[in-house]
């Protein structure tokens, strides 16, 4: 099966500036609120959302960190790879604050459970909320909904949503595949 | 993904370039772990490790437990002085009732060397070899590699001089080993009667005076005088010793850099570092301890993800 386009450059443009536009309305200025980019890939989608907070509405204080979730995975030893790290840069404290989770897709939801339980080594947050840019319906494993969503799909547990970046992979545009088989 | 190309850690001779590479990767991400507010991953939840040590050690002991604890493994803690080893029990029979009670990974420190190669052919489970009598000590020269890189950048090109009691030191041995193997240049220092005869096969040259060595390098890494090692006199007495061998801060002033300054610990202060060396900005010695855990955190996390 040769990659389907799910979304374009210009729908991933406007996915992202109604994304931060209903991060403005809940959140208004920032004043309590941290980004968290989950890594590897939440990474790149925190750094746009951040950016457009900025350009768009002039919100620039807001911290942004990275959260890697390697060590609070559960699938350790029971994956035939060793499990590789990536790095957490996180210089402030989440204690008493409101947290937006950030990551490309959302698929059974382990990733976000291990995030939620990495967090708390930096603190208590007062809160914790959820932005994807896709969200793989019915492949839930656990029950973890996202509180932001760019786009809503159904997808066969054979295939697999590869989010690309113009930062690392050329051009924006998000990928319907088949999963390649090891 | 990457992993490392051996099941156990028996000495800086068994592994290759690659795996100190990914060991210190992985040390980058347990070095920023362990200064959270909460230090502690889950990741090692289901695996047990037992840390046997036939011989004293304070640190490199408390090191791996702590490693061990900072990755949420179940540990059990064992010294020989304790044990029925004193009965008369032979060390696979020790380590295979261990093992009975269901232990993935064995930490051991012996004082015969080959002893955790030994015990890697004979028993069913990951081993660590925390020193084997003037064989190797891998994990303590990972941490002097990588405090070395955390230093300077780069251990490859960098000129690293070892002084003390080469014949006896495992920690010396294994540090040549994993300095070559990563492009540095090494040379001894020493009293001639504690310099292995040999020394030249393995590619290090000796030099004999102390000034002249520390003009060569980079880094300094200064043993200890093991007086529990020294069955007969090699040296006259500890004052000439320190008189010829020991690093005074007159002579660290009076270089035309800055050296790196280590020490495996622990110290005899006054021997063979004065107490200003240890204490100034150029000793990395209390680095050296926090990297130990952040590396034997990255150690036992890569050896544990391959017992399946």
């Amino acid at each position: 099966m040769n990659p389907k386009v799910l979304l374009t450059s210009k729908e991933i443009d406007i996915i992202l500036h109604r994304l931060a536009c209903q991060l403005v309305e809940k959140h208004l200025d920032f004043s309590n609120t941290l980004l968290i980019g989950i890594q590897p890939r939440g990474k790149f989608l925190a750094e746009r959302i951040k950016s457009i907070l900025k350009t768009e509405y002039g919100i620039s204080e807001v911290p942004l960190g990275f959260l890697d979730i390697t060590f609070f995975r559960d699938d350790f030893r029971r994956n035939q790879k060793t499990l590789e790290a990536n790095k957490t840069q996180i210089d402030f404290l989440v204690e008493d604050k409101k947290v937006v989770f950030i990551d490309d897709v959302l698929y059974t939801g382990r990733s976000i459970r291990a995030a939620l339980t990495a967090i708390q080594s930096f603190g208590r947050p007062a809160e914790i909320e959820l932005l994807v840019l896709i969200d793989r319906r019915f492949s839930r494993h656990l029950p973890i909904q996202p509180d932001y969503r760019g786009r809503q799909v159904d997808a066969f547990d054979e295939e697999t949503i590869r989010v690309h970046w113009s930062e690392h992979e050329q051009e924006d545009a998000v990928f319907l595949e088949e999963t390649e088989k090891n | 993904m990457k992993e490392l190309s051996v099941n156990h850690l028996l000495g800086i001779k068994y592994i290759n370039k690659n795996d100190i590479d990914l060991i210190f990767e992985t040390a980058d991400h347990f070095k920023e772990v362990i200064n959270r507010p909460i230090k502690k991953v889950p990741s090692l939840r289901d695996i047990t490790i037992a840390n046997i040590f036939f011989e004293n050690s304070t640190r490199t002991k408390l090191s791996f437990e702590l490693a061990q604890k900072r990755l949420s493994a179940d540990v059990i803690s064992f010294s020989a002085a304790q044990s029925s080893v004193k009965k008369g029990e032979t060390l696979i029979d020790t380590v295979n009732n261990i093992l009975a009670m269901k232990v993935d990974m064995v930490v051991m420190r012996h004082s015969d060397a080959g002893a955790a190669h030994f015990l890697s052919k004979n028993v069913k489970a990951s081993i660590v070899n925390a020193g084997d009598g003037a064989h190797e000590h891998p994990t303590q020269a990972l941490l002097d590699s990588y405090s070395i890189r955390e230093k300077l950048g780069d251990v490859a090109g960098k000129k690293v001089v070892i002084v003390g009691d080469i014949l006896h030191s495992r920690v010396a041995l294994s540090n040549i080993f994993a300095l070559q193997m990563q492009g540095a240049e090494v040379k001894v220092c020493g009293p001639k009667t504690l310099i292995p005869k040999y020394i030249e096969s393995l590619g290090v040259k000796v030099e004999p005076n102390l000034r002249k060595a520390l003009e060569w390098c980079d880094a300094a890494n200064m043993l200890r005088v093991q007086n529990e090692r020294l069955d007969f006199s090699y040296f006259p007495n500890t004052r000439e010793y320190s008189q010829q061998f020991g690093l005074t801060k007159e002579i660290l002033d009076s270089l035309d850099k800055e050296i790196v300054v280590m020490h495996p610990g622990p110290i005899n202060r006054g021997v063979e570092i004065t107490s200003d060396v240890a204490d100034s900005q150029q000793s990395v010695i209390l680095d050296q301890v926090e990297n130990g855990v952040a590396v034997r955190m990255a150690v036992i996390y890569l050896l544990a993800s391959k017992i399946k």
